[in-house]
């Protein structure tokens, strides 16, 4: 589904990804891990297309087409979904005002007719059970003034709406206390199917007790230095990253 | 000869087609003289700093407005609220037009300037309340005062709740090849009534248009007034707003700007507190580009204790576009525990647009709550990736982050099909086919 070769990339002359090489298939869920500073959200938002990182060499490659090139919009078009680690607030713009216009823009580009109105609050009304959000929640401006765990139940709202085939989740776990993490990841892990693929990118191994990873790879200073099972980010926990950067020296 | 020449000279022939004994013609001629010698602002004169007039004066303006050109219903009907019932008093090339109109004199007046001029039933009225409030040292409302005929006259008795909205619509049809119009409003409302009007004005051809007009609102006690601008005009027209805006105790009146069109644009927007426990609102949403001009001057005068103002402007200027807000806050000394609240908030979309914005506080008393605050930025970027990272394409995502922008200003809009006029104006203007609803 997603293959990534030797990618590098930067931010104003400044390299972050310096060769990382990353295969997912479908129905898999891959963990990435790292201390603070070793590129998992560059990772992640050079995924999703932000524009002010450059990529400098490799390829970025979803469903057999190369996506280097592709505006953040088309390849949520193709399926890819980034959960934010700091969901932006929209002053103005309802929560279901936004929803409804992403998932209508998206059929658009995919040629579909927009979503009947019935349909839609249908849908919204499912999926905000499943995330146990509030109705009245829906009619307020998009991250305004939610708490943390509110902003991410929200981005996993959104998922659940939209429907990726890969959904990146950038530090979802960061911010929520024990309930929220729990209705965040059994959202996630109703979503999951042999035809869609999870990157939970994460600093600790908590969110893994919930969402439970194929693979685990480790980030360091841009690269990929070790990939496992779910075992390995146990291992991590237990032994911290410095345990990994002095294996790597020796 | 310049505009200014020719609008004195035409006033002696404007004499001949009006009855000079009326007294009002007092007034109009005192007003000629003092248009004489103040002319037209200058931008050497403080608040005319960032707005010029000088290309608009160039035309060769046709300064008296002929015999009516028909319109069809059918033509014009976008520019009605025509969804909902209202009243209806509708001009083209400044003569009123009865076929387009559906004014009343059933429990209110909602009828026409000329009629309340002339007709003795009026005179009491008309000498209690034409021309009071504006400003008389003032050029370009002398000059309206001077060829004061026609506009709209409405008048609430005391009590009476106007259930219909009532709509003013000034035509331009491009019969003359340049057209200017001096409207004269008077609106007076009386104790605990209330009333909504709507106000647009609308250039049908490329032929220039200059607007001049003059807007006379008493809310007495206890009355409630919601007066929505809508501007939205052809690239060749130019309008002058100036409207002055007396209240009385415990009244209510709020006026919604939406300036999203036209070529030059002025509001001159002036509230007067004549006693206590008043509430004023003045908002606004400017979306403008090319080289469009729109000017926010706005002045509210707490001459009285323990009243209220509301003011807040959003403001989004794209291409060569450029706006001025200058709002000044006037707090008298006797007017404690005054609440003054004012707003401006604008985003540039492009370099080379630009935003003059000038509050201006002047607080004589010691007691009181004055807050000012204005701000001038770009759209957020990462904002916009978030958008776009949901499948929104980037000019959707604009147009909805702009869009959220100025939504606050129309959460304040008791009608709701202007809610829904403006949400698609905008869309419009942002040339985006998404429906701001839910």
């Amino acid at each position: 589904m997603l293959t990534i070769k030797n990618l590098h990339a930067g931010i104003e002359e400044k390299d972050i990804l310096k060769g990382i090489n990353l295969q997912v298939n479908p129905g898999e869920v891959h963990a990435i891990m790292g201390p603070n500073g070793s590129g998992k959200s560059t990772l992640s938002s050079v995924i999703a297309g932000k524009e002010e990182y450059e990529v400098t060499e490799g390829d970025i490659v979803f469903e057999g087409e190369n996506i280097n090139e592709f505006a953040p919009e088309e390849r949520a078009h193709n399926g890819i979904f980034l959960s934010f680690q700091y969901p932006v607030e929209i002053p103005g713009v309802t929560v279901t005002n936004f929803i409804k216009t992403a998932i209508n823009e998206t059929r658009k580009a995919r040629g579909l007719e927009e979503m009947p109105a019935n349909e839609m609050l249908k849908l919204i009304r499912e999926k905000s059970e499943l995330l146990e959000i509030d109705r009245k929640f829906l009619s307020r401006s998009l991250n305004e003034g939610f708490s943390g765990g509110e902003k991410k139940r929200n981005e996993i709202f959104q998922m659940a709406m939209l429907e990726p085939k890969l959904a990146i989740l950038d530090e979802t776990d960061s911010g929520l206390d024990i309930d929220a993490l729990r209705i965040v990841s059994n959202g996630v892990n109703k979503l999951r199917s042999k035809d869609n693929a999870v990157v939970v990118i994460t600093h600790y191994q908590r969110l893994l007790e919930y969402i439970v990873p194929d693979f685990v790879h480790v980030l360091l200073d841009g690269k990929i230095v070790k990939s496992g099972g779910k075992e390995l980010a146990l291992e991590l926990e237990e032994k911290g990253y410095d345990w990994l950067k002095q294996e790597l020296s020796v | 000869m310049d505009l200014k020449e020719k609008l004195v000279s035409s006033f002696m022939a404007f004499e001949g087609q009006i009855d000079v004994d009326a007294p009002v013609h007092e007034i109009r001629s005192e007003a000629i003289k003092v248009f004489e010698q103040k002319g037209f602002p200058t931008k050497k004169e403080e608040s005319w700093k960032y707005t010029s007039l000088n290309a608009l004066l160039k035309n060769d303006y046709t300064v008296f407005p002929k015999e009516e050109s028909a319109l069809q219903f059918q033509d014009v009907k976008k520019y009605f609220l025509h969804e909902i019932d209202s009243y209806k008093i509708v001009f083209v090339d400044g003569i009123y037009s009865s076929y387009l109109s559906e004014t009343s004199h059933e429990g209110l007046d909602v009828c026409l300037m000329s009629a309340a001029l002339s007709k003795p039933k009026y005179r009491l009225i008309i000498d209690n309340y034409f021309n009071k409030i504006a400003p008389k040292d003032d050029g370009l409302t002398a000059l309206n005062t001077a060829f004061s005929r026609e506009g709209a006259f409405i008048n609430i008795p005391k009590g009476k709740v106007v259930e219909k909205p009532i709509q003013i619509l000034h035509f331009s049809t491009g019969k003359e090849s340049a057209l200017m119009l001096q409207p004269r409003n008077l609106v007076v409302v009386g104790e605990n009534a209330h009333v909504q009007i709507i106000e647009r004005h609308q250039s049908l051809t490329e032929n220039p248009v200059l607007t001049n007009s003059v807007t006379e609102i008493h809310a007495n006690r206890n009355s409630i007034v919601d007066y929505y601008k809508i501007q939205n005009d052809a690239q060749t027209a130019s309008l002058i707003d100036n409207t002055y805006i007396a209240q009385k105790k415990h009244s209510h009146a709020s006026v919604h700007t939406f300036s999203l069109g036209g070529n030059i644009t002025r509001n001159n927007l002036n509230f007067y507190h004549l006693d206590e426990r008043i509430d004023s609102t003045l908002k606004g949403i400017t979306i403008i580009g090319d080289k469009q001009h729109v000017d926010h001057s706005t002045l509210v005068h707490h001459a009285q204790p323990n009243c209220e103002s509301h003011q807040d402007y959003k403001g989004i200027y794209a291409d060569k576009s450029t706006g001025v807000f200058n709002g000044k806050v006037l707090v008298d000394k006797i007017a404690q525990k005054t609440n003054a609240f004012q707003q401006n908030n604008n985003i540039l979309i492009d370099d080379r647009a630009v935003i003059n914005t000038k509050p201006q506080l002047e607080i004589f008393a010691d007691d009181v709550k004055c807050s000012h605050g204005c701000t001038i930025g770009q759209l957020d970027e990462e904002a916009l990736f978030y958008l776009q990272s949901r499948g929104i394409p980037s000019k959707e995502a604009r147009a909805l982050l702009m869009y959220g922008f100025a939504n606050n200003v129309l959460a304040s809009v008791k009608i709701d099909e202007v809610k829904k006029r403006i949400k698609k104006l905008i869309a419009m203007k942002l040339n985006v086919n998404i429906g701001f609803e839910l």
